[in-house]
């Protein structure tokens, strides 16, 4: 890539930092130049964010619903997945999964809520409380 | 390389990549002043590809443009006979110790970091990635002074907020990994040139002759041959998005562009300095031409994931493209290893 040729399409690092990206200048030899951003990579972010909402706005309907209980809902709204909720409560994926269902999460202890709460960033009774 | 002085000792150094960036800032604390990017990336043999099998990352394929985090690092701290100290903590109160007494000797350290907690970082960017690297170098006011090689300048976090991400979970999960070069002996310009051949052929051997059809330039076969059927497989949205992964792999902040085959070809440009031999600059062209064929296949991917192409036949480009990189890069690896450095 030429130095000339560097995209500078301003994105979601706009007010963060530029970043270094390696070019070749004008008698051909490598050097670094700072870029703002680029729309191919830009859009690769935002399309990867829709599905991301997209899947938290299931995830709301189907506790609306009585499908499925808070845990999942706000699993999905902090883009965790089994093994990654697994390694912040220490409950194991199996048992995870049970707690997804309304019926389970309802008679769980105290102290998983709080598990599950602290992993969440939120307190026991938003937990408690979510419905869709 | 921005390089702006923040403390009498420690200069914050901007690169292209996070773990790149702790290696070379370190080692020029420790007076390698020789050191820089592309350098660290190629003695560390950091070109690669891989699609991890049955593993999906962010509901996507898991790919990589990298080796390994964490290798770098030691692959290039040990070519140059610097010794290095790693530590993994199962207790955060240990962790925050151990790091404490670093900043009081006033040591500057590499810590490994999840960046879904990051504070600094802007949201779009904070997913459950764990192989994300800094430097902790200094303690104001009760808070750490982080120098973050993906940042212009430095920046601060609290206690409690570097505890968190030392303490990430999930895959590649950091337990408060650190580590610091211990001891560094003279450095000889020979000493470079060896790091250097050895670098370069480690690279080779990754690239070439690893076993497995998923990882090296097999690798992108691999991938190319999954591209071909993933419309059909898992249709148009899913397949778009699984796209648009690849691209965020291979362009996103830490690669330097095109899949991390600029860095290389950089790396080459300053090794063919080292080692007088203008054949290696040659080969640093086929590595920018690689890397300028990545982009253009991440320009047709884009066509996709924005909804603007549709058909197989898009995809099928899409896997030929990936097949003419492969090319290029086997080719690149083959003159690389016919050249018989060091031997």
């Amino acid at each position: 890539m030429k130095k000339q040729d560097l995209p500078q399409d301003p994105g979601a690092l706009d007010k963060f930092t530029r970043e270094v990206c390696y070019v070749k200048n004008d008698e051909g030899k490598y050097e670094t130049a700072l870029s703002k951003g680029w729309d191919v990579k830009k859009q690769a972010l935002d399309s990867a964010w829709q599905e991301v909402n997209e899947r938290v706005e299931e995830a709301r309907k189907a506790v609306a619903n009585g499908e499925k209980s808070p845990v999942y809902y706000f699993m999905e709204l902090r883009l965790m997945d089994l093994p990654v909720l697994s390694g912040y409560t220490g409950i194991f994926p199996f048992f995870i999964k049970r707690h997804f269902k309304p019926s389970v999460f309802k008679g769980l202890s105290e102290r998983k809520l709080e598990k599950y709460a602290r992993a969440f960033d939120i307190t026991v009774s938003e937990l408690k409380n979510f419905k869709g | 390389m921005n390089i702006d002085s923040q403390t009498d000792e420690f200069h914050h150094l901007q690169t292209a990549h996070c773990e790149n960036g702790v290696t070379t800032a370190l080692l020029r604390y420790h007076g390698l002043d020789f050191m820089t990017e592309p350098l660290a990336f190629g003695m560390g043999s950091g070109l690669f590809y891989i699609q991890i099998p049955f593993l999906t990352v962010n509901n996507g394929p898991a790919i990589s443009f990298r080796t390994m985090p964490g290798a770098i690092f030691k692959r290039t701290c040990k070519s140059l006979g610097v010794e290095v100290t790693r530590k993994k903590f199962s207790n955060p109160a240990d962790a925050e110790a151990f790091l404490d007494q670093k900043v009081r000797e006033g040591v500057p350290v590499g810590c490994q970091v999840g960046v879904f907690h990051l504070t600094y970082f802007p949201k779009e960017y904070r997913f459950h990635f764990n192989a994300h690297n800094l430097i902790v170098f200094g303690e104001e006011d009760g808070r750490y002074q982080i120098s973050d090689p993906v940042m212009e300048d430095v920046t601060s976090l609290s206690k409690e907020e570097l505890s968190r991400v030392r303490f990430a979970q999930g895959p590649l999960a950091p337990k408060g990994h650190i580590y610091f070069p211990e001891k560094i002996k003279p450095i000889t310009q020979d000493m470079i040139r060896k790091g250097i051949v050895s670098g370069i052929r480690r690279n080779v051997r990754d690239m070439l002759s690893i076993p497995g059809n998923f990882a090296g330039v097999n690798g992108i076969r691999h991938t190319s041959n999954h591209v071909r059927k993933w419309r059909d497989k898992l249709g148009l949205r899913k397949a778009s998005l699984y796209l648009g992964q690849i691209v965020r792999m291979q362009e996103e902040i830490g690669t330097g562009g095109g899949g991390f085959r600029f860095l290389y070809g950089a790396f080459l440009e300053e090794a063919a300095a080292y080692l007088q031999d203008d054949r290696v600059s040659n080969i640093s062209e086929d590595f920018t031409k690689a890397g300028d064929m990545w982009r253009a296949s991440a320009i047709k991917m884009a066509g996709v994931y924005k909804g603007r192409l549709t058909e197989q036949k898009d995809f099928e480009e899409i896997a030929d493209m990936m097949l003419d990189i492969r090319l290029v890069e086997k080719e690149a690896f083959q003159k690389l290893s016919s050249l018989k450095l060091g031997k």
